[in-house]
């Protein structure tokens, strides 16, 4: 255990020298004594205090690696050939050796947010103070920090009593890294419980940046009807000045839209904003506008709109001072993370630093003060706008078809494209005046521009693409309900029954990076599908973008056409990357609220309860980040499984249960201390699906749960059956697998069920009131087994 | 030299032997004793002129009486042209269980000793067989694509469609046994 408190009572002490009665003394960290829920087993937990769940879960989910390099290279001993069966100088093999470098991409994204949670809570406490209350949804939310509640055993009520929580996390941190030096661990199941160690004290790293912005910044508080606000390219009005705003931090973004506001400029320039940035600012302000996901950031540049380009943390391009000049349009950095070379002018007189950015004697400058940010920024695209006329590289469709032409068909592009995209044919093709085909390559382009890099021609292909497709780039118009933040506690009290019975039959989160297989239509297919099939469907950063990126035949955008209410076919954004501890507090909050478990330091016993009954899925489709990593190793200690699309493979490693193995799929029964069968549910706990069809099946089949009702896993199978007919054209081979009695199977496919169910020889079975932890059995079994 | 299709996939000390004369595939193929066809979605979609890849695969599954397992959504097209393959399921479903020597096969008669994979993305497929390469050593894997991937056993090079088209040809051409 994490202690840093020391806490002594006395009731009386007699000494020579005085009488002490009710002496109390208190040092470092204080549990709070008015909150009647008792301390849970883990608070603050160390390394190894969940080791056991871990393993548990590890038992199960066997790792499967996929080693993405055979050696390794991260000291002088190497490089080592780790190939097959052997060992590096240094003793380590090669799934200790993936498992290592998976801790270390998770430690990179827990620091990510936690240090970005240190940033935030520090800015706001000098400026809100530390008194500050921690405010999230009024009353309507009583459980404000349920990830915070659940790991370290406190209720966090101001600004600083989060300063507390940020300790604790930086210190488990710390210890985290150093486990991946060379000489430590030396078992790949002790890396893998550390990586699920990572991704916990990241939930909470987030839950405290976001619960400090929405506090301090009075973001939407667990609204269902959070303002609709304004996406795609086509939304920023290019009359205005522009202002774009890249990553992850919001108080620069704020220091605009504040210095705007308050020199009556709101409307007389656009604000907006790319990745979590971009979520941030509508939360703040819903006129902001919001460009796209991450991907965007080069054909919006390129296109010359921003006339100023502000970055703050994370997820920015780090060649954005290269594209920013190209375009003419000076560039602020913001974070002392990410300073881009340029000169610290955080001290100097705004109008110096105003008129030397816009007569462009610099090309950009580091001002790490969000409020002078606001006013250099506004005060430099009133001024650039006039001058630079939306300067754009898009080159002209004459110039696309004489720099087509000396395209060498070498194929050097589409071999460094991650999408395979086949741009010798689009070159081919434009070069005898079709753009069709590089229109067309637009829709699937993450826009790295490694074909750029891979030309040996030089040619500037991705501005080629853009300009195919400018026409439906600047057609992008769409609406994304600003992020809500928390879900209500009786949002909770109502869904809690109907989830954990399963008769909404999941809550599928859609989460993470824009690295898309095909492009970002694909979230907003699978999210309106599931939407449609009344599960709960809740979205985050740039996935929550591109889940809006749709329109019906009517115009309407899926925010529009679902509801914001966590509820059966709603489709809830709850906002940026730092957000997603919202949708693990959801589940959270079931077991808390709905279930009455304990939550305070309680982990394992609320974790397990998830596991069990609570069918949730996460799915990041373009998962790319090492935060992503940390955010789904967060999610699966808690029991929630994640799909990943296929470029998730490249995370190196599955968890991936077997389903065939019936002696894996066991759990206790908590009534009677049985042991009881309950089939493959859920299945895998990380697992990247080779297409959108194979990841929509495996999404209903992940929701099923042991504690399913009959009616709520009969519900479950027909949307799993339902969607496996119609994707994969057939019925799955595994329904008796899920079916436990008779009573499971739904009604309209009862005889080809019931037919498939005596092919296998399958036997009715009892649903238990499962848990994986022994200690959970109420009534032990005379003679029974016990572990 | 042989490179990667993709130009930073670079492996490690271990690559995949080039398949010079598809004979060689021919050859594996009799040598061994429990093989098994794994195909990927991209099969359906890949066209070779006369014929899809997966009609191709489903006449040189047919020709060798190879057990078939299709990953992604991809049975349905099998089942379209007649053909039902021995199982489906996810490819890092079928990928994890080559890696484990206890595994008793799709038919409990245990392990397999050739896995011929083909029609995935390329960088998927990529890291299936870096899996099997490392934790597999029983098994031999070898690559049906266009393309060189190198943490198979047997790979072709990158080459063009109407080379590949005259391999795969080849190949059905020297294998022996009745449909």
């Amino acid at each position: 255990m994490f202690r840093k408190a020391f806490h002594m009572k006395i009731k009386e002490l007699r000494s020579d020298a005085a009488v002490l009665k009710d002496l109390e003394i208190s040092v470092g960290r204080i549990f709070e004594e008015a909150w009647e829920e008792p301390v849970g087993p883990t608070p603050f937990p160390g390394l190894v205090d969940l080791r056991n769940w871990d393993m548990t879960l590890l038992k199960r989910y066997k790792p499967f690696y996929m080693p993405f390099c055979d050696v390794c290279c991260l000291c002088t001993f190497g490089k080592c050939d780790l190939t097959g069966n052997k060992r590096g100088a240094c003793g380590l093999n090669m799934s200790a050796q993936q498992s290592r470098i998976v801790l270390l991409a998770c430690c990179i994204g827990a620091a990510t947010h936690i240090g970005h949670a240190r940033h935030l809570v520090e800015h706001l406490i000098e400026k809100f103070g530390r008194r500050h209350p921690i405010d999230v949804g009024g009353v309507n939310v009583e459980v404000e920090a349920p990830v915070t509640r659940l790991v370290c055993g406190i209720r966090p009520k101001t600004l600083g009593d989060l300063e507390d929580v940020l300790d604790y996390l930086e210190n488990q941190l710390t210890h985290l890294l150093s486990i991946t030096h060379t000489g430590q661990e030396g078992s790949n199941l002790d890396f893998e419980s550390k990586v699920f160690h990572a991704g916990m004290i990241d939930q909470v790293g987030m839950e405290v940046a976001d619960i400090a912005q929405i506090s301090a910044y009075g973001f939407p508080k667990a609204d269902p009807e959070a303002p609709l606000v304004e996406l795609g390219f086509g939304a920023v009005d290019i009359n205005k000045p522009v202002i774009l705003c890249i990553g992850h931090n919001v108080p620069p973004a704020i220091g605009i839209v504040d210095y705007m506001t308050e020199n009556g400029l709101m409307g007389e320039i656009e604000v907006c904003g790319l990745c979590c940035t971009a979520h941030d600012v509508t939360r703040y302000n819903p006129k902001a506008k919001i460009v796209g996901p991450i991907s965007w950031q080069l054909r919006f540049v390129r296109s010359g709109v921003p006339d100023v380009i502000v970055v703050d943390e994370q997820c920015i391009r780090t060649d954005i001072l290269l594209e920013a000049q190209k375009v003419k349009a000076p560039l602020i950095a913001a974070s002392e993370k990410n300073c881009q070379g340029l000169e610290d002018r955080t001290h100097d007189d705004p109008d110096k630093i105003v008129e030397e950015l816009v007569s462009g004697k610099v090309p950009g400058v580091l001002i790490l003060d969000p409020e002078k940010v606001g006013e250099v920024a506004v005060r430099v695209a009133l001024a650039v706008a006039p001058k630079r006329k939306k300067f754009k590289v898009i080159p002209d469709v004459d110039d696309v078809i004489e720099g087509a032409k000396r395209c060498r068909q070498c194929n050097q592009c589409t071999r460094a494209c991650p999408n395979n995209l086949p741009i010798p044919t689009a070159m081919k093709a434009a070069a005898e005046g079709n753009l069709n085909p590089l229109d067309e390559i637009y829709d699937e382009c993450i826009g790295c521009i490694r074909c750029e890099h891979a030309c040996p021609e030089s040619l500037p292909i991705h501005s080629f693409i853009v300009k195919a497709a400018e026409k439906k780039m600047k057609s992008e118009t769409f609406k994304v309900r600003a992020g809500r933040g928390a879900i209500q506690d009786v949002e909770i009290r109502e869904v809690g029954g109907p989830i954990v019975l399963g008769e909404i039959p999941g809550v599928v989160a859609f989460v993470g990076c824009a690295n898309y297989p095909k492009g970002g239509k694909e979230i907003a297919e699978m999210a309106m599908e599931f939407a449609k099939r009344r599960y709960i469907v809740v979205t985050s950063g740039c996935a929550a973008m591109s889940a809006g990126m749709y329109k019906d035949e009517e115009g309407k955008t899926p925010y529009e056409i679902y509801p914001g209410y966590f509820d059966a076919g709603g489709l809830l954004n709850v906002g940026s990357c730092v957000s997603n501890p919202h949708i693990a507090g959801a589940a959270i909050k079931i077991a808390s609220i709905f279930a009455k478990r304990s939550l305070r330091a309680n982990y394992e016993e609320i974790a397990d309860y998830i596991l069990n009954r609570v069918g949730a899925v996460g799915v990041a489709w373009g998962a790319m980040s090492q935060k992503a990593a940390s955010i789904a190793s967060g999610f699966w200690r808690l029991g929630v499984p994640v799909v990943v699309g296929p470029h998730g493979i490249k995370y190196r490693r599955m968890l991936l249960g077997r389903a065939e193995k019936e002696e894996d799929w066991y759990v206790y029964d908590a009534r009677t201390g049985e042991k009881v069968y309950v089939g493959p549910a859920p299945e895998h706990l990380f697992y990247a699906a080779e297409t959108k069809e194979e990841a929509m099946v495996m999404i209903a089949k992940l929701c099923m749960r042991p504690n399913d009702t009959t009616k709520g896993r009969a519900i479950k199978l027909t949307h799993y059956i339902d969607l496996h007919k119609r994707l994969y054209g057939t019925m799955p081979e595994d329904i008796h697998l899920f079916v436990r009695t008779l009573a499971d199977v739904p009604i309209t496919m009862k005889d080809e069920i019931v037919k498939i169910l005596e092919e296998k020889g399958w036997k009715e079975r009892p649903i238990p009131d499962p848990t994986l932890l022994p200690r959970l059995i109420r009534k032990r079994k005379e003679g029974g087994e016990q572990s | 030299m042989t490179e990667p299709w993709q130009t930073a996939e670079i492996p490690g000390p271990k690559k995949a032997l080039v398949i010079t004369k598809p004979e060689i595939v021919a050859a594996m193929i009799k040598k061994a004793k429990r093989p098994i066809l794994i195909v990927g979605h991209k099969a359906a979609e890949i066209d070779l002129g006369e014929e899809k890849l997966i009609d191709y695969l489903i006449r040189f599954a047919r020709k060798t009486n190879m057990p078939v397992v299709a990953t992604a959504h991809i049975v349905g097209e099998f089942l379209k042209r007649g053909f039902k393959p021995a199982a489906f399921m996810p490819a890092v479903n079928i990928g994890s269980r080559l890696a484990d020597p206890q595994w008793d096969g799709l038919d409990g008669k245990g392990q397999y000793d050739l896995a011929i994979i083909v029609g995935m993305q390329y960088y998927f497929e990529w890291l299936i067989l870096s899996g099997l390469k490392h934790y597999a050593p029983y098994l031999k894997t070898i690559t049906l694509d266009n393309v060189y991937q190198p943490h198979a056993s047997w790979s072709f090079p990158n080459i063009s469609l109407e080379k590949w088209k005259e391999n795969l040809k080849v190949i059905m051409e020297k294998l022996e046994g009745g449909e």
